[in-house]
């Protein structure tokens, strides 16, 4: 189980969030709105472990994330709003190594298959550089399909440029893996409906209130 | 473990490759800077045989510099370089395989060419190779140090500037013992221990430089 315990994140001089406790629980797709700037991306890299919170810590199956580092990145995978994908290497090369380093399937087969879902089975060995924006996304995107196994996913505006029927079946893959008990935390501007049990965690509402002057 | 090595060995040699022209670049730099320097002194042979070490390493230096701020910029700017960080396996083993490609179309062109200009400065060609080798034992030193540096300055503003002044003052014992060793040869002199030293620098930065890159790294994505 992940859990957020406390946690305070401080941007600059600003208090984003202060004593932001909330349990992800298996099963659950927990939505992390509000409006720009309350720290939805924030919360996102602290759950993952890229950033350290200011005060509090993440617990995933009871014990803090540091000191198991690696059980964590075993069982985390975590999409962010950069694509993370690399204009001179090919859909295939950029899976492969990025697959390989976080220890993901990478072989031949399984790359393909993914691509293939994302209907990219015809760009797999072009350079990224001629892909659309869309395409690129998807690219990023197969890498889900390679981390089918984790046990928690963490997306940040995972429909970013894709279009509708594209959503609509990233809506339904993710429903049906938070149906299987994974843990999902994501976020979107977009109006997607999950076919899943939901809820809804605002970092804005753990905002300190603005002292009168 | 071995596979993560592999992998980043693989995708940062192909995109060496595909990015050639900048690889091409410091090179060129190195070429031209050295044979900048006997229009500017004159022909004097014995003046320019005496400087020939020294300007050959300063500008191996500075030309290693080059392609250095770059090192994991682009990683940084496409969202790559925190994915690399969630890999469950030691960071240390994807940095140095970036490291070690870094070298390998930075420092090794450079030793490999070094030689080829020494006929410029009048070097008799017994001391070339160890000229060569000097390099060949200094740059990954040099490549290693660069690479924290790199790290350290990820994201700042002016950072290339930045590097510079961060990376050059740590490069002094490197220049000392590899021009030394060259000059120890020209002198007729032992220059073992300095050869030995090069190797006890490159040995201790292999292993440590790679750890001071990962927690440099962690803090530029925060």
């Amino acid at each position: 189980m992940l859990e957020a315990s406390a946690l305070t994140c401080i941007k600059g001089d600003r208090i984003l969030f202060r004593g932001l406790t909330h349990v992800f629980r298996p099963g659950v797709l927990t939505r992390v709105a509000g409006p720009n700037g309350v720290g939805k991306t924030s919360l996102l890299r602290l759950l993952c472990g890229l950033a350290q919170p200011d005060e509090g810590e993440v617990r995933w199956q009871g014990a803090p994330l540091r000191g198991q580092t690696d059980v964590w990145h075993r069982a985390v995978f975590f999409h962010g709003h950069l694509p993370a994908v690399h204009e001179l290497l090919s859909p295939r090369e950029n899976l492969r190594s990025l697959a390989a380093v976080q220890g993901l399937p990478h072989d031949a087969a399984a790359i393909d298959a993914a691509l293939g879902e994302l209907g990219l089975a015809r760009q797999r060995d072009l350079p990224v550089r001629v892909l659309s924006a869309g395409q690129r996304r998807r690219v990023a995107l197969a890498r889900l399909i390679l981390a089918q196994e984790r046990p928690v996913w963490i997306l940040d505006e995972p429909f970013t440029a894709l279009d509708a029927a594209a959503v609509a079946s990233l809506a339904r893959r993710i429903a049906a893996r938070v149906r299987d008990g994974a843990t999902v935390v994501l976020t979107t501007h977009q109006d997607v409906e999950f076919a899943c049990s939901c809820e809804t965690l605002e970092p804005g509402r753990f905002a300190p209130r603005r002292k009168a002057a | 473990m071995g596979a993560v090595f592999a992998a980043m060995l693989r995708r940062e040699m192909a995109l060496a490759w595909r990015g050639r022209t900048e690889v091409l670049l410091a090179l060129s730099f190195f070429v031209v800077v050295v044979c900048l320097f006997p229009f500017g002194i004159g022909p004097e042979a014995n003046q320019l045989r005496s400087i020939a070490p020294g300007v050959v390493w300063v500008t191996a230096l500075l030309a290693s510099l080059l392609a250095l701020p770059r090192l994991f910029e682009h990683d940084l700017r496409d969202g790559t370089l925190e994915q690399l960080l969630l890999s469950p396996e030691p960071a240390v083993l994807w940095v140095l395989a970036k490291v070690a490609v870094h070298w390998l179309v930075s420092g090794v062109p450079v030793a490999l060419f070094a030689p080829l200009l020494a006929g410029l400065y009048d070097l008799q060609p017994d001391v070339l190779p160890l000229l060569a080798g000097t390099l060949l034992l200094g740059s990954p030193t040099l490549t290693l140090i660069g690479a924290i540096g790199a790290a350290l300055t990820l994201g700042v503003r002016s950072g290339a500037v930045l590097l510079a002044l961060l990376v050059l003052p740590l490069a002094v014992p490197v220049l000392i013992f590899g021009a030394g060793a060259v000059e120890a040869a020209l002198g007729g002199v032992s220059y073992a221990a300095h050869l030995a030293l090069l190797g006890a620098g490159m040995l201790a930065a292999v292993a440590l430089a790679p750890w001071a890159c990962v927690a440099a790294l962690r803090l530029a994505v925060q």
